[in-house]
């Protein structure tokens, strides 16, 4: 029998694969956002989430809740009352001195012991170092689908199934991934792929609390420490307003001083492309794009940055793009707002003296 | 010592083109590298090699031209290499690529026992970082992500004490053997290769395993029959339909070209301007 015979012969799926829902999965109702917190703060991510997970919960018709799991001297009906106005209508609590600072051990144990009680059919974590630790883990644990890094969620409406969009091959296609025959269907979202959810001040949920079941004794793992990155001047680039980025058209790491200096003026953060990293102009933490950070400015200068499809999937969710760049081919073109087909070296002055000068005059008739 | 190098050949996808009609990758010619990433977990496992002794196990899955990479490891100096090869395993997603990777640990670890098991952050053709999360489970190790460094290792006491990059810094976590890193990209510089290390891998006699030698003890949890996620759709970037409007540079310098694009940017977003006004350094 040919491949094709066999396909034709099992509807269900290629290799026999059952592609149906089994009858006892078909009770798993409502969206889950894992709630991230670290030091007395929810990671932005998390409410980005919320507001992804309203829509799916409103096209399904159930409900959305977060889940919070932290230290009994944690913050985390403060949380939950915040989340309640980012769209949640419940929260599911856990608190235990052994989930003060995260550890995958006991944080996969929780996770998973939730979802087996209260069976939500889709669970959503944030592409972070915590979210992608954690949700590797509990899907395994849990031996069902997991999407990475999805930058677009929909419900199916034939199968109600949650159809997640990711990149791959670094970027330059996107698939649409399904998870059938297996609930949850779990996901993992980048910060900054989707937009802040407006807040309701008015709205409040239900606390629904659990418990770990563990002793500190039953697990291995021990947080010895955590050393903050001196926050004074930490790279914050998924959450700068305005970003000024360079690429290999600057030519020589000196001129990449012209990047900063629109930056200074501008009071903007400092990107750059791949290469530009590699070749150790700039730190590794300013890499934007697929294999670096996602940005959501308001305002996106790129200078002498071609527009490969690996940079442009980290940067086309900015509100006004800017580029400059010598090539009028240069793919960067095709989808920047405003363009000056010119000369990074001679242009990029240009435009920090005519901002400055602007700004100076727009104070000055102010004052 | 024994450590596991988990490592993936993938195609350098610098070099990968889509096709514009079908909208499918093209890889002809398209060279196929090891997975950039696994290679700081190559070098972390081989420097600790050269500190405590031991061994250097790498092991692959996938199609029969792999083991050019796994080749490409024992220029670097590892001791055993090992392709898991099956068309069994076809299609799998991270879920089954995890449980057959961790099925052929536990037939590594019938020959020796294992202490670590590396594997890279991610890879480059999948992005996923997950399969490194699903091994540790599997093999109930200790699970140590995205590690920029080895602080301590203790081989009688049995425990291993590493730094973590998390959101915002470091943790330090202190856990006990056998447990599963994942390393985090630019944290060593690997070794360069030498000529007798070259001739002696080319030479080099690597295990091919099906899935019966891998140990894979339940066939429905392998390849596609034992994938979760189907991919349903795959499509290239729509193209934005409005090109950027340029500014005219006919004639004009480059102070006529900032004067214009700062003009026009304002003129059509007012409240930009408010906000950058607001946060102008001057
Ligand atoms: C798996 C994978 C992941 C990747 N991830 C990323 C990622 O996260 N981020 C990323 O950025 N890239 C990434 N890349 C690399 C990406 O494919 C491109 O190679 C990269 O974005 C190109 O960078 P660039 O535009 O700086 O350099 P180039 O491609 O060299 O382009 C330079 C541009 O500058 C222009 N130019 C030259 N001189 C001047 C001048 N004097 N003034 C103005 N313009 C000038 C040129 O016309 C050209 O368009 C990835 C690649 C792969 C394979």
């Amino acid at each position: 029998m040919t491949e094709q015979e066999a396909s034709k012969k099992k509807p269900a799926g290629r290799a026999g694969r059952n592609l149906e829902l089994p009858e006892h999965l078909k009770s798993y109702k409502g969206v889950w956002v894992f709630i991230e917190h670290d030091r007395g703060a929810v990671h932005q991510i998390s409410w980005e989430l919320l507001g992804e997970g309203r829509k799916l919960a409103d096209s399904l018709g159930v409900a959305l809740s977060g889940v919070l799991l932290g230290g009994p001297n944690e913050d985390l009906d403060d949380f939950a009352a915040e989340a309640f106005r980012y769209g949640a209508d419940s929260c599911y609590v856990m608190r235990d001195p052994i989930l003060k600072g995260y550890r995958n051990e006991p944080f996969t144990k929780g996770l998973t012991d939730l979802v087996n009680q209260h069976q939500p059919e889709i669970v959503l974590l944030g592409a972070t170092t915590m979210g992608r630790d954690l949700a590797g883990s509990v899907a395994t644990t849990l031996g069902t689908g997991l999407t990475a890094d999805c930058t677009e969620l929909r419900i199916d409406p034939a199968s109600r199934a949650l159809a997640a969009t990711r990149p791959t091959f670094g970027g330059s296609l996107l698939c649409t991934i399904m998870t059938l025959a297996y609930r949850p269907q779990m996901a993992t979202v980048r910060p900054r792929v989707m937009p802040m959810p407006a807040r309701n001040e008015h709205r409040s949920g239900t606390i629904i609390e659990g418990t770990l079941g563990m002793i500190e004794a039953d697990i291995v793992t021990k947080l010895l420490d955590f050393i903050p990155d001196a926050s004074s001047n930490k790279v914050n680039l998924a959450y700068a307003d305005v970003i000024v980025s360079g690429g290999k058209g600057l030519k020589k790491p000196e001129n990449f001083q012209l990047v900063w200096d629109l930056a200074q003026v501008l009071g903007a953060e400092v990107g750059a492309t791949r290469p530009v990293v590699q070749a150790g102009w700039v730190d590794a933490e300013r890499q934007v794009g697929q294999t670096g950070k996602t940005v959501r400015p308001k305002l996106y200068i790129a200078a002498g940055i071609s527009g490969a499809i690996q940079h442009r999937v980290g940067m086309e969710g900015a509100d006004c793009i800017v580029a400059i760049n010598t090539d009028p081919n240069a793919p960067i073109f095709d989808f920047a707002h405003y363009g000056i087909v010119g000369n990074a070296l001679q242009v990029l002055p240009a435009l920090t003296d005519a901002f400055r000068n602007h700004f100076a005059m727009k104070r000055q008739k102010a004052a | 010592m024994h450590i596991v190098v988990c490592i993936k050949q993938v195609p350098d996808s610098a070099q990968i083109r889509v096709h514009p009609v079908t909208n499918t990758i093209m890889r002809q010619g398209v060279p196929a590298i090891v997975n950039p990433y696994d290679l700081f977990a190559l070098e972390e496992a081989l420097r600790l090699k050269d500190k405590f002794g031991g061994r250097v196990t790498v092991l692959c899955m996938g199609p029969p031209q792999a083991e050019e990479a796994l080749r490409k490891c024992v220029s670097f100096g590892v001791d055993d290499a090992i392709l898991v090869t099956d068309r069994a395993f076809a299609g799998a997603d991270t879920l089954a690529t995890s449980y057959a990777l961790a099925a052929a640990i536990r037939t590594i670890e019938a020959e020796q026992a294992v202490d670590i098991v590396f594997t890279g952050k991610q890879t480059i053709d999948g992005d996923t970082a997950q399969v490194g999360p699903g091994i540790a489970k599997r093999l109930n190790a200790q699970l140590l992500t995205y590690v920029s460094s080895i602080v301590e290792l203790d081989l009688i006491g049995r425990w291993i004490t590493i730094e973590r990059r998390a959101e915002g810094g470091v943790q330090v976590l202190k856990t006990r053997l056998p447990c599963l890193i994942t390393m985090l990209e630019n944290t060593n510089e690997l070794r360069f290769a030498t000529m007798p290390d070259m001739i002696r891998a080319a030479r080099f006699g690597v295990r091919k395993w099906n899935k019966d030698d891998a140990g894979i003890e339940d066939v429905s949890r392998i390849g596609l029959k034992g994938s979760p996620t189907v991919v349903s759709k795959v499509f290239g970037p729509t193209p934005r339909a409005e090109k950027a409007e340029l500014v005219p540079t006919e004639r004009a310098t480059p102070r006529d070209m900032a004067l214009n694009l700062v003009q026009m940017l304002f003129t059509k977003h007012p409240l930009l301007e408010a906000e950058l006004l607001e946060k102008a350094r001057l």
